[in-house]
């Protein structure tokens, strides 16, 4: 175990520990460097190497930090349950402290399912190094060999006398600091006994008692209400604006700064009806593409070269592939932006004293966040504290600061703490967005299922699932960046949920065309295990060669990603007026071994129920710069009405490691679907949303 | 160039009722008993925009969770406001603020409503019960204890409108079957997708009544 002093800042650390055992994750290859580079033997280790740390009180109680954050994914429990195991306690004992810049260590966000094989190790080998000091710690207060001494139930007993004493009476009084090395013996999954099964949300009382304070429910002593001025579309430049009538108003405060203007008022009602009072002239973008021409757009201004360095899967000569082939089938697919909608909007509480900013809001990148604010107020990054209480989810899109920077724009003038909570409009408009995409896909086939050439161009929306999982001798697989007339980014499993789509829309269309099962040529053309185990599972368990009736439809498809492994089939229900219902659908998943199965199975579920509105209907409608969907109404999402039967199946690896489970089951859905209309109707739809209207038009 | 934002299109004020013609047509009837002369005439003339400056406060006195309140409200404050701006209840969530999304929702004498769309105005004498004033004491409601059980959350943010909505499900008797159940909650939004366990936490505490 390696035992470095720590130079990084203590005072910070110290105000969030006092005294006790903490245990600091630093990275191996750091601290092989540090070793040599240090003639003392004795490595320092500055605060940037440190990924979480947890701390054992000297009252017993242990607490993590991590710079992950909660949006519904349930990993305050799942890290908790982590933790748990290594040190034999209850769950119940863990106090997770998340998302707190002031508090918590460097993380670059909780995106790309990156929480549990990342920061679950980190805390894991943490949990299990405070383990370790504590039983070499006991041993040596009680002279025993340290095989003599275990941990059980948050006391260190000696087995040869019967002595306990607990945690906190071993760390009393002392500062002692480990950190973390890769050889720390670690329990084994299959001897897990906290974690691995299902715990329920630890903090799930505060939420079903509406008692949980999101930053859009929050007040502060002395707090403000603002509101930003919005464009009427985007690039909009202001070229005039009145504001006397709404600086008129008592107690009402105009910021105008740039385009920027914002108001402050005491009470939410007055912020909105100031807006109102202001007059605003807007010189507008003429030429803007809309969503009806958005895909010849997307080619046309697509760069030639590669967009990102190693996207390019290049093996054979696909050329040659496609005249080995018996068939040959090219097409274009059409994925269309879409929004992530989270439930609680952007929101932000700023709040500046003696020089320092505070902002409490809802992100997935906080330090993103602390950089984003520190740049536009000149302030040094500790001159910003960003807090993330538990958020109204994310979905990947909540990598932004927007409103945290608005908020704090408003709050620095008027001396006060200023809170903007964005419209659900303005989380439509100003947001942004899962990219649009065209693919195009080229592929060879012989008769006996061979994959002989598989050509796969992605313009705009990027490299997540690009690549194929299927044997080829030829391939050639490129993405193309374009010029976007929206602002995109990330999104659940990213650009997966349209690549997905296109290679499996495709594959099964293959399989048609040698007359194979879809199933069957999916198998034959496979080598990874995982993959085939998810497929023949989720086959089995939704009957997929039992009978259907006329009208009926089965689809299947999968993939993996992140880590996670999935496989979907699919029943959909065509009827005479061309209305498709789904009518139920069965997934597999496997990403490892499961720290908690019913939170697992929850997440999966969600995952379809979110696909399912990217495959069916969701769509951003928009032209010269504005956005024509902007509210519930008239963007649909998933409804308990649009909900199917589903049936998940989870396949418990305990000898491979835990993976993220946030993204790769939203994969499956939308080509499921798809493959199974194509059954029952002959008609293979390559559009995402695929049938934005209800019924299907060809 | 244009001035201001565009209105919203005919279709869509039609479908999500912005709050000026809902003041001016529906509620406003309701409101009219307990709203002053000058208002209703502002709002006769349209002069929406003026009219609430204009416009004084107007008392009313409702119950809220078993607690009776007198307080001061503008004509156009809807009664999610009330409860999250003015009696501190922020457990009802604004998640559209147009009756779209159920995250809102309260029982006003019993009966479930969105709050975005009901003016506070309008709830005089009226007793209202929000996600706060569900438990008794310490003891959840068993559809809150279900809840738990079943994991119908996963961010938590409708959670309150689901819960709200769901114990009204229960007493409507529309919990026959699962596309019952679907049908009569499709008013409430959970964007994370926990619908089945919704369905099953809200099966479980009918069947345990019956």
């Amino acid at each position: 175990m390696d035992k470095p002093s720590f130079t990084f800042d203590r005072r910070k650390f110290l105000k969030v520990a006092g005294g006790g055992l903490i245990v600091a994750f630093v990275s191996k290859d750091f601290l092989s460097f540090a070793r040599k580079s240090s003639p003392q033997g004795s490595p320092s280790v500055p605060i940037s190497e440190v990924g979480a740390w947890l701390h054992i009180g000297d009252d017993g109680l242990v607490t993590v930090y991590t710079g992950k954050v909660e949006v519904g994914q349930n990993i305050r429990t799942s890290l908790s349950q982590i933790v748990a195991e290594e040190l034999k306690l209850p769950v119940s004992s863990i106090t997770m402290i998340m998302g707190d810049t002031d508090l918590v260590p460097y993380d670059a966000g909780t995106f790309g399912s990156r929480t549990t094989p990342q920061m679950g190790t980190q805390l894991r080998r943490a949990a299990a190094t405070a383990r370790e000091a504590l039983l070499e710690m006991a041993a040596k207060q009680w002279d025993a060999p340290i095989t003599g001494v275990n941990a059980e139930n948050g006391m260190i007993v000696n087995s040869a006398t019967g002595q306990k004493i607990g945690y906190g009476a071993l760390t009393k009084g002392q500062q002692i600091l480990r950190t973390i090395s890769d050889d720390v013996p670690v329990i084994a999954a299959k001897d897990w006994k906290v974690a691995g099964k299902t715990v329920p949300k630890v903090d799930g009382r505060l939420f079903i008692s509406g008692k949980h304070v999101y930053t859009s429910d929050m007040v502060v002593p002395g707090m403000l209400y603002g509101k930003v001025l919005r464009a009427p579309s985007y690039n909009a430049k202001l070229i005039a604006a009145d504001i006397s009538k709404a600086k008129a108003v008592p107690g009402i405060t105009v910021v105008r700064d740039g385009d920027f203007i914002g108001v402050v008022a005491p009470d939410v009602l007055a912020a909105g009806k100031a807006l109102q009072l202001i007059d605003a002239q807007w010189q507008e973008e003429s030429g803007q593409p809309s969503a009806a021409n958005i895909f010849d757009y997307l080619v046309k201004n697509a760069s030639g070269e590669d967009g990102e360095r190693g996207s390019a899967s290049t093996k054979g000569n696909v050329e040659t592939g496609l005249k080995e082939s018996d068939f040959q089938l090219s097409q274009t697919y059409h994925i269309n932006y879409i929004a992530h909608v989270p439930l609680e909007p952007r929101a932000a509480l700023a709040e500046w004293a003696d020089g320092k900013l505070t902002v409490w809001t809802g992100t997935q990148r906080p330090f993103g966040v602390q950089e984003d604010l520190a740049g536009v107020f000149k302030l040094t990054k500790e001159k910003v504290r960003v807090i993330v209480p538990d958020t109204g989810s994310g979905y990947g899109g909540k990598h932004s600061g927007e409103a945290a920077v608005e908020a704090a724009r408003l709050a620095k003038v008027v001396k006060k703490p200023v809170k903007i909570v964005w419209t659900r409009e303005e989380e439509f408009t100003w947001a942004y967005f899962r990219p649009g995409a065209v693919i195009d896909v080229a592929a060879g086939v012989k008769n006996d299922g061979t994959i002989t050439s598989w050509k796969m161009v992605n313009y705009n929306s990027g490299t997540a699932g690009l690549d194929t999982q299927y044997k080829t001798a030829n391939r050639q697989i490129t993405h193309l960046p374009s010029k976007t007339p929206l602002k995109q980014g990330s999104y659940r499993a990213l650009a997966a949920t349209g690549n997905v789509f296109a290679r499996e829309s495709h594959m099964t269309d293959l399989a048609r065309l040698i007359k194979m099962d879809p199933l069957d040529f999916r198998l034959k053309n496979l080598d990874d295990d995982r993959f085939k185990t998810v497929l023949q599972a989720a086959a089995k368990a939704f009957g997929w060669n039992g009978p259907k009736a006329p009208g009926h439809g089965y689809g299947i498809a999968g993939g993996f990603e992140k880590g996670g492994h999935i496989a979907t089939c699919a029943e959909v229900l065509v009827n005479e007026d061309k209305e498709i219902k789904v009518l139920r659908v069965t997934q597999a998943f496997e990403c490892g071994a499961i720290v908690n199965p019913h939170q697992l199975e929850n997440q999966v579920t969600g995952a379809i129920v979110q696909g399912l509105g990217g495959a069916l209907f969701e769509k951003i409608d928009f032209a010269a710069g504005k956005i024509l969907n902007s509210s519930l109404s008239a963007y649909r999402v998933p409804r308990f009405s649009d909900t199917p039967h589903i049936e998940v199946v989870l396949i418990n690896r305990k000898d491979l490691p835990s993976a993220g489970a946030g993204e790769a089951g939203i994969i499956g859905i939308a080509p499921a679907i798809r493959n199974a209309i194509l059954d029952a109707t002959g008609i293979g739809l390559t559009t995402m949303p695929m049938i934005p209207n209800g019924t299907l038009t060809t | 160039m244009s001035k201001k934002p565009d209105p919203p299109k005919e279709s869509e004020a039609i479908l999500s009722g912005s709050r000026r013609d809902f003041l001016k047509t529906s509620s406003l009837l309701s409101a009219m008993a307990l709203t002053p002369a000058a208002v209703i005439e502002a709002a006769e003339h349209q002069w929406d925009e003026k009219f609430a400056d204009a416009a004084e406060k107007i008392p009313v006195t409702l119950q809220v969770n078993g607690v009776s309140y007198s307080v001061k409200v503008e004509p156009r404050m809807t009664l999610l406001d009330l409860l999250r701006e003015q009696l501190n209840l922020t457990g009802s969530k604004k998640g559209c603020d147009r009756g779209q999304c159920g995250a809102c929702t309260v029982h006003v004498n019993g009966v479930r409503i969105n709050s975005c769309l009901s003016l506070a105005v309008c709830n005089e004498g009226k007793k209202v019960t929000t996600i706060e004033g569900l438990a008794t004491g310490d003891r959840l409601h068993p559809m809150q204890e279900a809840f738990i059980k079943h994991d119908g959350f996963q961010c938590g943010y409708c959670t309150s409108g689901q819960i709200m909505s769901a114990v009204a499900l229960v007493k409507e008797g529309r919990t026959q079957s699962r596309e019952q159940i679907s049908e009569f909650m499709s008013g409430n939004i959970c964007r994370c997708g926990a619908y089945s366990n919704i369905v099953k936490a809200i099966q479980e505490v009918k069947n345990n009544q019956a």
